[in-house]
């Protein structure tokens, strides 16, 4: 029973750095140069992983739901099952998991570095909110990014299904932006979108939970990382099934 | 008539325990504006604790520090920002912040903490950096430092809000005989010539004897000596004597 104790203990402590993070959100001074070097370290940097990943994602898809639909003349739904696997699942969820990888990682192991080697306290001993100074930027930026890596994801992942379907059929790209977008409607575009900012929320969280309060040293900078990226996946696919849910609950009709 | 110099910080009675262990225990010190204190021990006995509660990184279980006219202990974020200002801290590996140049480094506490515009804040750095020779250097990155480099930029750092108090934990270790006696000639430097007070932490003794017009010597969370280096290499503590002749 020691572990549900421990367990317990984390949750709440990453509960109550939350909290701090929404409160610091909003009361000044607001870090508005550490928030747009995040968002360019967060958004610019992770743009060709997100864009290439989806791009073969997409293509990949394709080729294998062609391979099941041939087989029942369903060939023309082709596109409609990539653009909806696409905006409602597949590309807020992994677009989430592969930022928890390289960003999360990322900011555990900057923030322990930071840690070890003393920058915090020098920080505080400026009188700078190394919180405000350091984890609000970076969860910020996290939750801004990811809605529109997610974007990038889904339409580099049609893009990807379009080349792929073309290779195969010669379908025309009008014909197959229309089949992709005849399925979709704006409540199951934007509310999936919009959870990758919870997502987003939750990278920030728990990697900056991780690197900034870890008191070993050298050897917490590899733990934070490490943890960071494997307690944000796992909080992420979590949170996707109750996000889920809250969708369906507030759009009933997007409940294909 | 000479003016008695004010003191620059002192200890009343500190006492700080990390969970059952008790790294200071009763404490009590003062330093004169103006003078050098060098503190002694061996590892682990408190004297880096003692830096970090002056510069209220830490505060004590009990007991007062006082920095110029000001208890920091129970003091606001606003009190303390005011006494900060009077503080330069040396970290022990400089702690420079990996992601901004040397400049940049440099220039975070000046756009934080005064109100000087930007031509301003640029005349400080270069004549700050040109002070411990690093004048060149300014849009390197910390990684592209040498070890004695990052000492000269952690103590520009230091030295760039004028502190009237300079706290340097161990500016000497890691460092060769030549490079240690360099950094020790600019803390002396700042002491001579802008009246700064200094309190060293340091394990090297003939930086000690250099600088020092004091020194205090902790161990098992007391200090068991206090003085001139004269007086503390005569002191009847065992480990205060050895530290200092040995």
């Amino acid at each position: 029973m020691r572990w549900l104790g421990r367990l317990f203990e984390f949750v709440g402590k990453v509960g109550l750095f939350s909290l701090q993070v929404l409160v610091d959100c909003l009361r000044p001074p607001f870090e508005f140069t550490q928030l747009s070097r995040q968002l360019a370290e967060v958004g610019n940097r992770s743009l060709a992983l997100i864009t290439v990943s989806g791009f073969a994602l997409g293509a990949v898809m394709t080729l294998h739901t062609r391979s099941t639909l041939v087989m029942f003349g369903a060939t023309a739904v082709i596109p409609a099952v990539q653009s909806v696997g696409f905006f409602v699942e597949i590309g807020p969820l992994v677009a989430g998991l592969l930022l928890a990888g390289r960003v999360g990682s990322g900011i555990g192991a900057v923030l322990a570095n930071m840690r070890a080697s003393e920058q915090i306290d020098a920080i505080e001993s400026l009188s700078i909110d190394s919180f405000k100074f350091l984890v609000v930027p970076r969860v910020l930026a996290c939750v801004i990014a990811l809605p529109f890596l997610t974007l990038c994801m889904d339409f580099a992942g049609l893009l990807g299904g379009f080349l792929s379907e073309e290779l195969s059929s010669h379908i025309a790209p009008a014909l197959y932006l229309n089949r992709a977008f005849d399925y979709l409607q704006w409540a199951n575009f934007i509310a999936p979108t919009l959870k990758t900012a919870v997502f987003g929320f939750i990278i920030g969280c728990v990697s900056s939970y991780f690197g900034y309060t870890t008191d070993k040293g050298a050897k917490g900078v590899g733990e934070a990382a490490t943890n960071s990226v494997v307690v944000s996946s796992l909080l992420i696919i979590v949170a996707d099934v109750l996000l889920i849910k809250c969708i369906f609950f507030l759009f009933p009709d997007t409940a294909i | 008539m000479s003016e008695t110099p004010s003191i620059a910080v002192e200890f009343k009675r500190v006492m700080k325990s990390f969970g059952a262990k008790r790294v200071l225990n009763d404490v009590s010190f003062h330093i004169e504006q103006g003078r050098a204190l060098c503190l002694l021990g061996r590892s682990g006995t408190g004297k880096s604790v003692t830096l970090k509660l002056i510069m209220a990184l830490m505060r004590p279980d009990s007991g007062e520090v006082w920095v110029d006219q000001d208890n920091v202990v129970g003091l606001g974020e606003h009190g303390l920002t005011h006494v900060r200002k009077k503080l330069g801290y040396l970290f022990q590996d400089a702690a420079l912040f990996d992601s901004l140049t040397l400049y940049e480094n440099l220039a975070l506490p000046l756009s934080r903490l005064t109100k000087k515009s930007n031509d301003e804040i640029d005349d400080v750095i270069r004549r700050v950096l040109t002070d411990v020779g690093l004048g060149a250097d300014g849009t390197k990155y910390p990684s592209a430092l040498s070890g004695g480099m990052r000492k000269r930029a952690g103590l520009a750092r230091a030295l760039v809000l004028e502190p009237k108090i300079l706290l340097a934990d161990e500016p000497s270790s890691g460092l060769d005989r030549i490079t240690a006696a360099e950094i020790d000639e600019l803390l002396l430097r700042r002491k001579l010539e802008h009246g700064t007070a200094l309190i060293i932490v340091t394990h090297d003794v003939h930086g000690a004897r250099r600088v020092a017009d004091q020194i205090a010597v902790l161990d098992k969370g007391n200090v068991v000596a206090f003085g001139p280096v004269d007086q503390v290499s005569q002191s009847e503590n065992d480990v205060a004597r050895r530290l200092i002749t040995e």
